[in-house]
């Protein structure tokens, strides 16, 4: 770990010309994708400046997504907590039930630019698998999903729904057949089949301009959180809380904040049996920087430089790495990154079920189990806008089976 | 003279082209892994390259995947690579070295002490596989004030203007990858390494080593037309993997390494056989 970094005059303007956030980030792929990355960049950063590419862009996003989200004042929450005013940003309401349909939109019309005929992509719990066989049926692309052999067996309804929507699900035997697993299968994929196929990164990760790309599209949540608090309550939420694996939607409710130095950042990493007990998904309160997937950012490792299975009850977090933006804002101090265990999430994921009829996924129970540790104690003037990122329907096996009932 | 323009000078002379040898640094383990090492020159082995396991080696299909598990089970480290690298330096002081792996464990190692160690142990050489030249600064200059030689990777992918790039920062020897794809698939389509190679030449001097889905004797005397150098891996390490089945710690004179050593006699024969 470095000494404390400058402060920058703008945390919005990274990554600079060559993908680096400070010392994060970068393009650490063989030569052999080298040429594709920097065909992807350039794509992108000329449909970023396409006024027709985001007219698309919204189209989609408001009739097929239902964007905007709702901002819901969650008043039994705040009631039984007794403190702060709660709003779930209600991104579990987007078609697919999640926040990942964002960026697969924003990622396809980039494909399709491209002129890529082919997408292949990486799923941990299969929601991005899910989310991108769904672009992929609807524009008609061909599509190879990569999910670890364990995460396979454990999520079937997704596996599933991704060969309803035409996918092909590969699974992943290398490794110890989870997300990290996937990734690299992924990676051999796309350097075998460089001319036709574009990788659809799930996450704030990977090479540059993933990370930049991915948040971008992501950032359609935190713009509207922006003008929804504005128009409703005036000024802006005091605190914004939202779960953490690879970091797509933590990043993409803070980033339009990241210069407002009065609201407070806080992302909730996955501290499975706690980030003591070396079994968690923690990468940076637990992890060191390093490495992996064609980025610079922390990494859960072992003294040798060998990355370390990751571990947590929510698939969706169950990724040894996180974003480099992430790994930035870090060591900036900008974000307060906490961790939660699977039991606080899992307490979180009932009590949000009970106290406001919402079934959360379990990576956002995550986010309201560090809510419920922080608002009793914060003015009833004091806002938190939390991140309610998906649903929890593909997690009730997962949770029942915790419970000890049988479905 | 460093070792390996020495190397590459003394075959030129002899009109030959070198057989590098790729095998896991640890496979099946450290013990039986210091002994192929050793053997290898006399098997016909003109360059060894000594891989790095990591946990998650994106460009290597499932040969060498396998491989690298096998030797992070049996406990190897980058510093016990090291430890090799100078038993083997006892015996044999003129067939370079070159290692290759992955950027994380040795970022983890520390770069400085790293390149330190190479030149204090006997390593010409240093590929990392994802470090692009837009991120092999660091490395390529620890390893430059130490005098060993950061070899870059050409894929059928670059274009000329990479190439250029490319070129402005190698030294030691140019690695031309050449299939788009992974370590251990289908051999490359002969005209299409034939033209990258012809181009390649145009721009420097530096030898010129073509990899990739180079798996038999044949192959090998093929692709060896195109450059100054062919490096096989898959096919050797597939042999070292069956090694494992038998026992441990084995021996070069062990009668079971004799497939490992007859697979590289044979290479370095087809080879020979085209000068």
């Amino acid at each position: 770990m470095q000494s404390e970094p400058k402060r920058p005059n703008s945390y919005r303007k990274g990554p600079d010309e060559s993908g680096h956030f400070g010392p994060y980030g970068g393009r650490f792929v063989a030569e052999t994708l080298m040429p594709l990355i920097l065909e992807v960049e350039k794509a992108y950063l000329e449909a970023r400046d396409d006024i027709k590419f985001w007219v698309e862009f919204d189209k989609y996003a408001k009739h097929y997504i239902g964007r905007p989200s709702p901002l819901y004042h969650a008043e039994k929450a705040t009631q039984h907590f007794g403190g702060a005013q709660i709003y779930f940003k209600r991104d579990e309401l987007n078609h697919t039930g999640a926040h990942k349909i964002n960026h697969c939109i924003g990622q396809i019309l980039v494909a399709k630019r491209m002129g890529k005929t082919r997408i292949i992509a990486e799923t941990g719990a299969g929601q991005h698998g899910v989310a991108t066989a769904t672009v992929c049926a609807l524009f008609d692309l061909p599509c190879t999903i990569f999910m670890g052999e364990t995460d396979v067996q454990r999520q079937a309804p997704n596996v599933f729904r991704m060969k309803l929507l035409g996918a092909e699900v590969r699974s992943v035997t290398s490794g110890a057949g989870t997300l990290k697993d996937a990734m690299n299968e992924a990676m051999r994929d796309w350097v075998s089949n460089v001319h036709d196929t574009y990788y659809l990164i799930g996450t704030v990760a990977g090479p540059h301009p993933f990370p930049m790309m991915v948040r971008d599209f992501q950032s359609v949540i935190g713009k509207e959180v922006r003008e929804q608090f504005a128009d409703r309550y005036g000024g802006l939420p005091d605190t914004l809380v939202a779960c953490i694996g690879g970091g797509s939607n933590a990043l993409g409710l803070f980033h339009p904040f990241l210069d407002d130095p009065d609201v407070k950042l806080i992302g909730v990493e996955a501290g499975g049996h706690g980030v003591a007990s070396g079994e968690h998904a923690a990468s940076l309160t637990g992890g060191t920087p390093g490495i992996l997937h064609g980025m610079s950012s922390y990494f859960l490792q072992d003294e040798h430089g060998q990355i370390k299975d990751a571990h947590s009850i929510s698939a969706g977090l169950d990724y040894p790495g996180i974003g480099p933006e992430h790994a930035w804002l870090f060591d900036h101090k900008r974000v307060e990154y906490v961790s939660v265990t699977d039991e606080e999430a899992l307490d979180a994921f009932q009590l949000c079920a009970k106290l406001e009829g919402i079934i959360p996924a379990l990576e956002p129970a995550h986010a309201f189990a560090h809510v419920a540790k922080i608002a009793g104690s914060l003015p009833s003037d004091h806002h938190i806008v939390m991140n309610l990122c998906g649903r929890g329907d593909k997690d009730i096996f997962t949770v029942a089976d915790k419970l000890g009932v049988k479905l | 003279m460093k070792r390996l323009a020495k190397t590459f000078e003394s075959l030129r002379s002899q009109k030959r082209k070198a057989l590098i040898t790729f095998v896991m640094g640890g496979d099946p383990d450290v013990g039986t892994s210091l002994s192929i090492l050793k053997a290898l020159p006399s098997c016909g082995a003109d360059i060894i390259e000594i891989g790095m396991p990591f946990s998650d080696p994106m460009a290597d299909g499932p040969v060498i995947q396998l491989a690298g598990e096998r030797a992070l089970a049996g406990g190897c480290t980058i510093a016990k690579i090291f430890d090799m690298v100078v038993a083997f330096r006892k015996e044999n002081s003129s067939t370079p070295i070159v290692l290759m792996g992955y950027a994380n464990p040795v970022y983890r190692y520390g770069v400085d002490k790293f390149a330190h160690d190479c030149a204090d142990f006997g390593v010409d050489g240093v590929i990392v596989v994802d470090l692009p030249p837009e991120e092999d600064q660091i490395v390529r200059e620890a390893l430059g004030n130490q005098f060993v030689d950061m070899i870059r990777l050409i894929a059928p992918t670059t274009d000329e203007a990479r190439l250029q790039t490319i070129l402005d920062g190698a030294s030691g020897f140019l690695y031309y990858v050449s299939i788009a794809g992974i370590t251990g698939a289908a051999k490359a389509n002969l005209d299409s390494v034939r033209a990258h190679a012809a181009l390649i030449r145009e721009k420097t001097d530096l030898p010129l080593a073509v990899g990739f889905g180079i798996k038999t004797p044949n192959d090998a005397q093929e692709m060896s037309a195109f450059g100054d150098a062919v490096v096989v891996g898959s096919s050797i390490v597939e042999k070292i993997a069956q090694l494992r089945e038998k026992s441990d710690r084995l021996g070069q004179d062990a009668p079971e390494m004799a497939a490992v050593l007859d697979h590289i006699r044979a290479l370095s024969g087809a080879l020979k056989a085209s000068a």
